[in-house]
């Protein structure tokens, strides 16, 4: 049994090779590798230079833009495994290889780590140690990518925390204020004490592994294949992972250091945080403790689901009554990222689709956010909503990017925000509908913090500090213009990023499902309700796609690529 | 034709994007033109839907057009859809029709504002909502152009927010809507648990098979109605709508009186099927909820000095009429009523517009006076909405008035509680009704000319930005006021029309007279009236005679007395009505805020941030206590991750040996 297993792998190994062989081009290995050399050759650039080091990092987050939209078209929808597959032997003594892979899961956050790159660039003006900052802005776009893209834990482990070096420089370096550096350390060590959990866990499952099969793997997919663990041992090493993935979410209470370093990050880390770093947790949450520990994930559903429902009502609250457009918006993520674990542990097919759905709004939306406060800031040396009035006379086409982006954030229907957060609600409401009616009042609450801090801010006649303020400027406006297309564009037309997502939840939770003794509700419950009228389509649905599941009912998702 | 219904919300969609991109360049009066012509487009593809679904027997009037698939995830299927049924294409003709009037008066009434493309940006955007809502074909793409036209609310509400009142407004209106907006997405859930659809049709056919249980069923038709008092200004969510007027005066009439506002009475009235699967003690709810919300913004009514603000309370209890008949299984009756209230209010609203656009900007009734000889266009076709409001026969409130009332004196049979207590109501409403707006047209229209003395002593300049440029005699000498331009005169006259003969489509003689509840009945089913002619006879000379002592009544007290001679009837309790907003804002602005202030500063600033600070401290004592041999707080970290890692190694291998 074992051996026909391993037989198994080691065909699909070599399928792979020659596939990606075939195909020529290792684009995932692409992602990660651009941007780290783009960072080492900068190295080489004098440091005055700052006319080309601009432009330079620009054009090589571009490149792995332009490659990661290409990799959105290129993905083909109908297969629920990894695609794109790069597996490659790295540290042979310890077992950990180069294993990258892309699903439906994974896909629109490296779409969105490649888009957003570039408009963190782009977008703010930093004005001193150019040639630093785009070096560490460019490391840390290697490392976002890697975390996404990486199916070895090892490798994962190594991507998650070469994320930190960067950010706790960029805060440190650029930042604002005089608690930029408490704060940077603040970041740096929440995390990094999360991530030491990680490392446990991970080493346990790994050495639990061999010890069932003999063989030393890092391989996520065979490690969630075998599941050579007993229950307790699950639950324990899912309890390490999720702590780790709840700092970085970061889930309510361990979520302060969220409004800390947002407030003293310059904008384009604050953009990168948001948009993509706390999407590591959530995307860990997904990737790792559903994937691996399936049981566990449901033993603990409950508490997850209410510290998610808890941070929802709570980041609203919080954001009511903060001083700072900035810290406002960094409560407001608690807030909107409460949804994602919602949606998460509500263990349905809508939940989780909109729970990744969500992760994409978010990171465009609340970047967005950021880009413009950046720019208030840029221009009046202040985020204090006290000290903004009347910006909305002098700058029109500034109050009504705001205002779009406001709108989404809050969750108006027809754009963004609103497809995510009802496909997440309508899911945990199947399962756990308490949950769900507690955290649809957040959407009252939303409104308020938003809208408030927009007319203290915006309405009213500008006061004399404010008078001279420019509007939007031509960079400024290209810089937002691609956020504020998505915004509007995933509002009306989700589907081409929903059927992407879709049958990779549906794989996981069947995956799920599998592994869970009995799979009882609510794991089964995806379609978990017959309609009384018995007239609904699912059958057909399950019918049309069987035959992927038939070829993934070993979950091996090296068949994928081979396709 | 019908195929064709997309283009319809697509007009004023393109007219949307044509102004928010080149507004600005093509500007006054160009923009307001172009907006004028989408909506009026709109409504004349309206009508051709209207004849090709007339053409067809009553069963065939029913047709879904796809356009393409929105949120698709398993079961979950919602598309981009259109229901062209007579319910929906009876709104889309109002909403169209009224709707291009009141471009067309905004043309004149917005003259010289500074962000004149802007307001009809905004306003075509308005309407493609409205006309998203009323056509979707499921719940969700309803709650998009729900939350759509909520959306618009808030921007024209506050559309001069250089005012912080208007800001204020703008939020307040929002805000209040989200709670409803709550409600009705924990509707939508609840449904879609049940029937797993969420087009009207799939749970309809779920609720008329049995499918809900009548627990679920009732919760879910609650759930929807909050949302419905939310969008149409109910007890105890109406408190918006009065501050609402802040917005620009064809927003209010356009919004705030004939289209958005009606939202939660047509919900009410497209959810029917599932409202009688559930317990009766809905339509119980959803009746006293009217009523009460009637008679208390009437009475509210009766002590208000804006011009405005009466016609705001007004509106209100209005609605509050329509939930009155929804309750009482009376449809029809109710969307009789909405129509013509659309008429009459809307025409209202105008006119005061007009009256206070050649007041400049005066809005307290007190400070008018005699204005028809000033303004005789604006006064006759006022009278025309005084008229019918008041429920003067043969105008049109009259007829729709008088079928509510018929039915909730019918509704006990019905099993609504109190029906007959609540027909009482309504007659009191009916006669407050009376009584306020005839005091509001005596103070304005008859009288003595007040202006000519008081003006320039706590002016409130509307849109003083506006005018300042357009009006050189805005200024504070003496008021001269004068009619205004044909743009506003002409809806005005129109709807006038409307106000007195709309009555017409649905007449209560025979059952081929009652033309609009016959062509309503696919739709919203039938109600049957069951009182014999003389008994219905009878009722209408009580409700005629109820609006006939409230104006005489006024008459008597505000045509015939000095101003001063009248204080007595306007008890300052009224005039705050009843201070419930400053209840609301001490339990929820005060109280809430405070709750947001302990959980920002004491829990998550104290307490959290003490535990993870206490957590750093302690660290830094052990670590300060290790550092001897150590040089750095990080690796002191790496160390201990080194130590756990070895700890937990070791029992893992031990375990499993």
């Amino acid at each position: 049994m074992l051996g026909q297993m391993l037989g198994q792998m080691v065909g699909a190994v070599k399928l792979v090779e020659v596939a990606e062989a075939s195909n020529g081009f290792p684009l995932l290995s692409m992602l990660v590798i651009i941007p780290a050399v783009a960072a080492a050759i900068l190295a080489l650039v004098p440091r005055t230079r700052e006319e080309i080091i601009r432009p330079f990092g620009i054009i090589a987050t571009s490149i792995v833009g332009a490659l990661s939209i290409y990799l959105f078209f290129q993905f083909d929808k109908n297969d629920p495994g990894f695609q794109f597959v790069s597996l490659h032997p790295w540290v042979k003594s310890i077992g950990a290889s180069w294993h990258l892979g892309v699903d439906g899961i994974s896909l629109l956050l490296v779409v969105l780590t490649g888009i957003l790159f570039p408009i963190a660039l782009l977008g703010p003006k930093e004005d001193h140690d150019i040639k630093q900052y785009t070096s560490w802005v460019l490391l840390l776009e290697a490392g976002v990518m890697g975390t996404f893209l990486s199916l070895d834990l090892f490798l994962f482990f190594v991507c998650f925390e070469v994320v930190l070096v960067p950010m706790y420089f960029l805060i440190n370096g650029w930042g604002h204020g005089d608690r930029k550096t408490y704060s940077a350390m603040k970041f740096f060590l929440y995390t990094m004490f999360g991530s030491a959990f990680l490392l446990i866990a991970t080493l346990a499952l790994v050495y639990l592994n061999r010890d069932a099969t003999g063989v030393t793997t890092f391989n996520v997919v065979e490690l969630a294949r075998n599941g050579s663990f007993t229950m307790g041992q699950g639950r324990w090493m899912f309890a390490a992972f999720a702590l780790a993935f709840c700092i970085k979410v970061p889930v309510f209470p361990l979520h302060t250091w969220l409004p800390d370093a947002h407030t003293d990050a310059p904008t384009a880390g604050s953009v990168i945080l948001a948009g993509v770093l706390l999407k590591m947790g959530t995307y860990g949450l997904l990737r790792f403790c559903l994937y691996l520990f399936p049981e566990a994930s449901k033993w603990a559903a409950p508490v997850l689901l209410t510290l998610g429902v808890v941070g929802i009502i709570y980041g609203a609250l919080a954001a009511i009554v903060q001083k700072d457009l900035k810290r406002l918006v960094a409560y407001s993520s608690v807030a909107h990222l409460g949804f994602i674990i919602l949606g998460t542990f509500a263990l349905t097919r809508q939940g989780l689709t909109g729970g990744v759905l969500q992760m994409v709004n978010h990171g465009i939306s609340t970047p967005a956010l950021f880009l413009l406060i950046g720019w208030i800031y840029e221009r009046r040396h202040t985020r204090e909503i006290a000290a903004l009035k009347g910006l909305q006379k002098v700058a029109p086409v500034m109050a009504g990017v705001f205002t779009v982006v406001m709108l989404s954030s809050i969750g108006v229907p027809g754009l963004n925000g609103f497809a995510g957060e009802f496909i997440i609600l309508i899911g945990t409401f199947i399962s756990r509908p308490v949950w769900a009616i507690v955290a649809a009042s957040g959407v009252i609450l939303a409104a308020i913090y938003l809208l408030w801090a927009y007319q203290r801010s915006f309405h009213g006649e500008p006061d004399e500090a404010s008078k001279g303020m420019a509007d939007l400027n031509f960079r400024e406006r290209l810089t937002i213009a691609p956020l504020l297309l998505l915004i509007v564009g995933m509002g009306v037309y989700p589907k081409p990023f929903l059927e992407r997502i879709e049958p990779s939840v549906k794989e996981l939770l069947s995956h799920m499902s599998g592994r869970v003794e009995g799979g009882e509700s609510p794991l089964s419950s995806g379609e978990g309700y017959v309609s009384p009228a018995g007239e609904n389509k699912p059958e057909a649905h399950e019918a049309e796609e069987g035959v992927h599941e038939g070829g993934h009912e070993e979950g091996a998702p090296e068949e994928g690529a081979s396709e | 034709m019908i195929d064709l219904v997309w283009l319809i919300p697509a007009l004023p969609l393109l007219g949307f994007s044509l102004l928010l991109l080149t507004g600005k360049r093509i500007g006054e009066p160009v923009a307001g033109y172009i907006a004028t012509a989408m909506t009026g487009g709109s409504f004349l593809l309206a009508l051709g839907v209207f004849f090709d679904l007339l053409s067809r027997d009553g069963e065939e009037r029913q047709v879904t057009v796809k356009l393409f698939d929105w949120l698709k995830v398993g079961q979950l299927d919602v598309k981009v859809a259109a229901l062209v049924d007579p319910l929906a294409i009876t709104m889309v003709l109002f909403v169209t029709g009224i709707g291009t009037l009141i471009h067309l008066y905004a043309i004149g009434y917005m003259h010289g504002d500074a962000r004149f493309s802007r307001f009809f940006t905004y306003l075509n955007l308005f309407i493609f909502s409205m006309l998203c809502l009323v056509l979707a074909d499921n719940f969700v793409l309803m709650f998009l152009g729900w939350e759509g036209v909520g959306a618009c609310s808030y921007l024209l509400i506050s559309f001069w927010f250089e005012k912080e009142s208007a800001a204020s407004a703008g939020k307040k209106a929002f805000v209040t809507n989200r709670v409803g907006d709550f409600g009705l997405m924990v509707g939508m859930f609840i449904m879609f648990n049940g029937a797993g659809s969420l087009t009207y049709l799939g749970v309809f056919k779920v609720a008329d098979a049995g499918g809900f249980t009548r627990n679920a069923a009732t919760a879910a038709a609650l759930m929807l109605f909050l949302g419905a008092c939310g969008k149409s200004a109910q007890l105890p969510l109406y408190v918006w709508l009065p501050d609402a007027m802040e917005g620009p005066t064809p927003v209010s009439a356009l919004i705030h009186a004939a289209t958005m506002v009606t939202a939660g009475v047509y919900l009410m009235m497209r959810c029917f099927p599932l409202l009688l699967v559930a317990d009766p003690i809905v339509f119980t709810i959803i009746a006293w909820v009217g009523g009460l919300t009637a008679l208390f913004a009437a009475t509210i009514a009766v002590a208000q000095d804006d011009i405005k603000k009466i016609l705001a309370y007004s509106t209100i209890s209005q609605l509050g009429y329509m939930f009155l008949a929804i309750g009482m299984h009376a449809n029809a009756a109710a969307a009789f009523h909405m129509i013509t209230h659309a008429f009459f209010k809307a025409l209202m609203f105008l006119g005061a517009g007009s009256v206070i656009h050649g007041m400049h900007d005066e809005q307290d009734v007190k400070r008018m006076g005699n204005l028809r000889k000033w303004m005789p266009i604006t006064f006759f076709t006022y009278l025309a909405g005084w008229l019918a409001i008041a429920g003067v026969p043969p105008l049109s409130g009259f007829w729709s008035k008088d079928e509510i009332l018929l039915s909730a004196y019918e509704g006990g049979g019905l099993g609504v509680t109190g029906a007959k207590v609540l027909w009482v109501v309504g007659l009191l409403t009916a006669l407050l009704t009376a009584y306020y707006m005839s005091r509001q047209v005596f103070l304005v229209f008859f009288g003595k000319e007040r202006f000519l003395h008081s003006v320039g002593s706590g002016f409130a300049p509307m849109h003083a930005e506006a005018d300042t440029a357009a009006d050189e005699h805005h200024a504070n000498g003496p008021v001269t006021p004068h009619e205004s331009p044909w743009q506003m005169t002409v809806p005005l006259i129109v709807l006038a029309g409307l106000a007195v003969v709309g009555g017409a489509m649905n007449l209560p003689f025979t059952k081929s007279l009652e033309r609009l509840a016959v062509w309503l009945e696919p739709s919203v089913g039938t109600h049957e009236f069951v009182s014999s002619g003389s008994t219905k006879f009878v009722l209408a000379i009580i409700a005629t005679a109820c609006g006939l002592v409230g104006i005489f009544v006024a008459r008597m007290f505000w045509l015939q007395r000095p101003l001063d001679a009248n204080l007595a009837l306007e008890p300052a309790l009224l005039k705050r009505a009843y201070g419930v907003d400053a209840l609301y804002s001490n339990i929820f602005e005060k109280s809430g805020y405070a709750l947001a202030n302990l959980v920002a500063t004491v829990f998550d600033g104290k307490l959290i941030e003490g535990v993870v600070n206490g957590t750093g401290s302690l660290v830094k004592l052990v670590g300060g206590n290790a550092r001897k041999a150590q040089t750095g707080f990080v690796r002191n970290y790496a160390l201990v991750i080194a130590a756990g890692a070895v700890a937990l190694l070791t029992y893992a291998l031990v375990r499993t040996l």
